[in-house]
């Protein structure tokens, strides 16, 4: 395999990466004043389309589909709103975009709202990126004076302002239709779809949500072409019409246990053995793996043995995982307790659960505490049954809940359980000698607060 | 819009809160941008302020309160310390001492999470994944991400922000309509 040349991350590490002149010089912005003054909106989703783009925030959904769902003949206005609120755990690939080399996200944003006509994008930046704010800022407005943005750009008939706006610190925001009330200045609580964002979205009007790095492939794609873009990855199968395949390079960010953590940029299929020793420079401290996250934390766990899974769109689902997610990998070495993994992802969706459905709002605080119990030596066989009852029926999935939130708190629980159930056993009879095989009700640990 | 006298909020943040209007179709939607606003300069949002936001954006202070509430992030009783330090505690820091990290430095200042010190230098509150999870463990303190720490360095980069915050905060106009029944 021929090195893989970056290209989303062409410019990281060099000298001004974040600024105009560096953008221009790498080739940046002709391409959308290329679009805008010779193709019309159709054109570009047809375009992005062909590329076979599928969106990088996590459900992989395909973006030129995605935006052909707007209605057409609209009188406006559609809005474009850029998520960038980055908050599943291990993932930071939207950071290292946005703060070095913010045009190129700023570009993509451009031309996906040339190609839904939206003529506002606000761009939805998680709190915790100061940094990130400022350079988005900076190249915000060194576009406006380079006559990219504001009315009637290069005196075409297609006028775009882009806006940024804050989040407060909740993950929940980064769901599209809670990001959507969160703009609209209320408690972020995710919408029930339908209706879809595409047909009522914020402010009640046609709206797409996209991620940070899916702005920047539409980018490298207006600027590279569509052959390029379908030259990487792992192409559809032709046995299965409805599958879209795992098209163009994706940014893999790499943490937890490993040498060398980093956010990578490699083509769509690279093996989670490949991430790690290649770019990750091995387990650390010479270790061995246990397991590793292949994609934020809500996918659940793929063991040592299953490392030699692809991970494209599909290949995660394959050993039991959600999916790709946000491409987030997690490495975890052979002396992480397992109940202590399960235990922190417990914890996060408890804190995180924004309380709107009773499952959601109970079934991770409930998880919570009998992982709590289970870590303090209380814990009983029984709970492990209790566990997977929450982890199977709290859910969009099993329809229990408004949003994904819930399917990525019991994922984890179920796909663990079900890989190391030894060994949770052992740790509770280990620790329980007396009580593990108690079946009876016992009292909670300890009250958590909600969200 | 504004015809009640303002408690909290100065002419300036007032301005600032205009400036955005234009932005949005609807002013509701101003309601997260003057939070934050307010946040920075008050370093906390007491309930005074949320009748001015509410009374400058023309909504009922109910709607204003009830979003301020959802957002943990927003202090209302009193403000957070000069520098308020995120100790993250997801998974990717949890696996090389978030946890640990967190629980040290709240001993060594003497404060529970999410409680302050007593000379109002420093808050610190758990937090879950700041994305910055190649850099782990780490800390978002003020605006300064540090990185890669380990307790002791984590004390010495945290004396540091206090000492740049100190310095802002010197050169910083104060808010002058400042009531000080509010911070009881
Ligand atoms: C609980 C939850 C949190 C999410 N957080 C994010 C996020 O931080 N960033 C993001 O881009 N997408 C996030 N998503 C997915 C978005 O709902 C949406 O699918 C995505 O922004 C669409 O962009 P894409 O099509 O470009 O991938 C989240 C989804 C759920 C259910
Ligand atoms: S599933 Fe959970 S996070 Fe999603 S809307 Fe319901 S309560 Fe909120
Ligand atoms: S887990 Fe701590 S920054 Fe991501």
């Amino acid at each position: 395999m021929p090195p893989f040349e970056p290209v989303l991350l062409e410019a990281i590490g060099t000298p001004e990466s974040h600024t105009i002149a560096s953008y221009r010089a790498r080739g940046g912005y002709a391409p959308f004043e290329k679009l805008l003054a010779e193709k019309q909106p159709v054109d570009v989703i047809e375009l992005v389309k062909s590329a076979g783009l599928r969106g990088r925030g996590g459900a992989g959904f395909p973006t030129g589909l995605k935006w052909s769902f707007l209605p057409k003949d609209h009188p406006g206005p559609v809005y474009l709103c850029v998520n960038a609120d980055e908050s599943e755990p291990g993932t930071f690939n939207n950071r290292i975009l946005m703060e070095d080399d913010p045009h190129q996200v700023i570009e993509g944003t451009m031309i996906s709202s040339y190609a839904t006509r939206a003529t506002t994008a606000y761009i939805y930046l998680r709190y915790e990126y100061p940094h990130a704010w400022d350079r988005l800022q900076a190249a915000i407005d060194e576009a406006y004076a380079a006559g990219l943005l504001g009315k009637n750009i290069k005196g075409s008939n297609f006028s775009l302002d882009i806006y940024l706006h804050r989040g407060a610190a909740a993950y929940i925001c980064g769901e599209e239709t809670g990001l959507i009330e969160s703009i609209e200045g209320k408690r972020a609580w995710p919408r029930i779809k339908p209706p879809f964002p595409a047909i009522e979205g914020v402010f009640r009007k046609p709206t797409v949500v996209n991620n940070i790095e899916t702005m920047a492939c539409v980018a490298q794609i207006a600027r590279r072409g569509v052959d390029w873009f379908r030259s990487i990855g792992v192409p559809a199968d032709p046995a299965n019409p409805r599958d879209p395949g795992s098209y163009g390079p994706k940014l893999y960010c790499l943490s937890g246990h490993v040498e060398k953590p980093g956010c990578y940029e490699a083509p769509l299929g690279i093996t989670l053995r490949e991430l790690i020793n290649e770019y990750g420079g091995g387990v650390w401290k010479g270790r061995k793996a246990k397991a590793a996250i292949p994609g934020g934390i809500s996918m659940g766990l793929m063991t040592e043995a299953e490392f030699d899974t692809p991970l494209d769109f599909k290949g995660p689902g394959t050993v039991g995982c959600m999916g790709l997610g946000t491409a987030a990998v997690v490495v975890i070495d052979e002396t992480v307790s397992i109940v202590d993994f399960l235990h922190n992802s417990c914890r996060f969706f408890a804190h995180e659960s924004c309380g709107q459905c009773t499952p959601c709002r109970e079934g991770t605080n409930w998880n919570l505490r009998i992982l709590e119990r289970i870590r303090a030596g209380k814990g009983r066989l029984k709970d492990l049954e209790i566990l997977l009852e929450n982890g199977t029926t709290m859910g969009m999935m099993p329809g229990s809940t408004i949003c994904g939130l819930a399917d990525g708190a019991a994922w984890p629980i179920k796909n663990v359980i079900h890989k190391f159930r030894d060994e949770f056993e052992d740790y509770i009879k280990r620790t329980n000698p007396e009580g593990w095989m108690v079946t009876d009700p016992v009292p909670a640990l300890q009250i958590v607060g909600a969200h | 819009m504004t015809s009640h006298a303002l408690k909290r909020l100065t002419p300036e943040m007032v301005a600032e809160i205009e400036a955005l209007a234009p932005r949005y179709p609807d002013r509701r939607a101003l309601v997260l941008p003057s939070l934050h606003l307010v946040n920075k300069a008050l370093r906390h949002v007491p309930l005074d302020a949320v009748v001015d936001v509410a009374n400058v954006l023309g909504l009922p202070p109910a709607e204003v309160q009830d979003t301020l509430t959802f957002y943990q992030f927003f202090h209302q009783q009193k403000p957070h310390g000069t520098v308020r330090a995120f100790v993250c505690r997801s998974i990717s820091c949890a696996l090389r001492g978030g946890d640990e990290l967190l629980e040290k430095l709240c001993s060594q200042y003497g404060i529970e999470p999410y409680g302050t010190t007593d000379d109002g230098s420093l808050t610190i509150e758990p937090a879950e994944c700041l994305g910055a999870c190649d850099f782990a463990p780490c800390v978002l303190a003020n605006d300064d991400l540090l990185k890669n720490l380990d307790p002791a360095a984590a004390a010495a980069a945290l004396e540091a922000v206090k000492i740049r915050a100190d310095q802002q905060n010197a050169q910083r106009p104060q808010p002058t309509t400042h009531s000080p029944m509010e911070d009881a």
